[in-house]
């Protein structure tokens, strides 16, 4: 009897290959928030901190923010109001309730209709799938921000928040 | 007949911004000489050492996590800074991020957010320049 080893091996790595491929897009589906594809939003929101992914707020709390960015978290972000028009537009469009963001959807289940959040770290579902991180980590010297999403999801930019 | 003519003179015109243009930071630093100027009839140019001392001292006049430009960017101009939600800044340093001060809206936007940081106020027109002075030779 003549088994084709090398023929054999070569599809068996194809396809844990392909598994592997396909396990990261997978998870990648489940904790996957579009990163901001605008150029002018990326360099505006993305300066002082991640460009935060717009899905993971609804559009109220963008309108919210936009509308008062002189007080931004204790900063003052003013920006032209013709750059804060289109970044607004551009965060509404793609916010949680735009229609379509699986993720952001999921993340926003459950909001008072009636309440605008300003930070997605006090979200409720946030906050469930953060409990198990202990306080020390939070106040690591690399973490030391809730909004520090990449000290601990390092694919963040891109969009990935799975480990 | 024109043709080989046109190619060569082309080639100069084109050239010829790049060798009579200011770049955007010269163009600003004069902007802000003229309001320093303006504003002090004995002004008498920037000076980096001037700026040096800006960019390092604690001034503590404005946020309580900024009480100096080093807070954030670092104590090397020529190294990384990083915002206090972990954002990593590009150095200061015109050596060391060539292309950072090209855009003067956007140097006057981070001018006012930050000196308002710092120093609890906007910065003067000298200070600017005495700060742009600093980063242009370190």
């Amino acid at each position: 009897m003549n088994i084709p080893v090398r023929p054999l091996v070569l599809a068996a790595m194809v396809l844990a290959f392909s598994a592997l491929v396909l396990s990261r897009a997978q998870a990648g589906g489940s904790h996957f928030f579009p990163p901001v594809a605008d150029p002018l939003v990326k360099e505006e929101c993305g300066s002082c901190h991640l460009a935060f992914a717009p899905s993971m707020l609804p559009a109220r709390s963008w309108q919210r923010m936009m509308g008062d960015l002189k007080n931004h978290f204790g900063d003052d972000a003013s920006l032209d109001p013709p750059v804060a028009a289109r970044i607004t537009g551009y965060l509404v469009s793609n916010a949680a309730d735009s229609g379509g963001q699986r993720r952001g959807e999921k993340l926003t289940r459950g909001l008072d209709p009636g309440s605008a959040p300003l930070r997605i770290t006090e979200l409720p579902k946030w906050v469930r799938e953060h409990r198990e991180v202990p306080n020390w980590e939070w106040r690591h010297k690399d973490v030391r921000t809730r909004a520090n999403c990449v000290a601990c999801h390092a694919d963040a930019e891109r969009g990935y928040y799975d480990d | 007949m024109t043709k080989p003519l046109a190619t060569p003179l082309l080639a100069a015109l084109l050239l010829l911004p790049l060798a009579v243009a200011a770049s955007p930071l010269d163009d600003q630093l004069a902007r802000y000489a003229a309001a320093a100027k303006a504003g002090d009839p004995g002004f008498a140019g920037f000076s980096a050492a001037r700026g040096k001392t800006l960019h390092t001292q604690a001034f503590a006049l404005g946020k309580p996590d900024t009480p100096a430009c080093t807070s954030c960017h670092g104590p090397d101009t020529r190294g990384a800074g990083k915002t206090p939600a972990g954002k990593t800044i590009e150095p200061v340093a015109l050596s060391a991020t060539p292309g950072r001060y090209a855009d003067p809206a956007k140097v006057e936007k981070w001018f006012k957010r930050n000196c308002n940081e710092v120093l609890g106020r906007e910065c003067t027109p000298r200070e600017k320049g005495d700060w742009l002075t600093f980063m242009a030779g370190q």
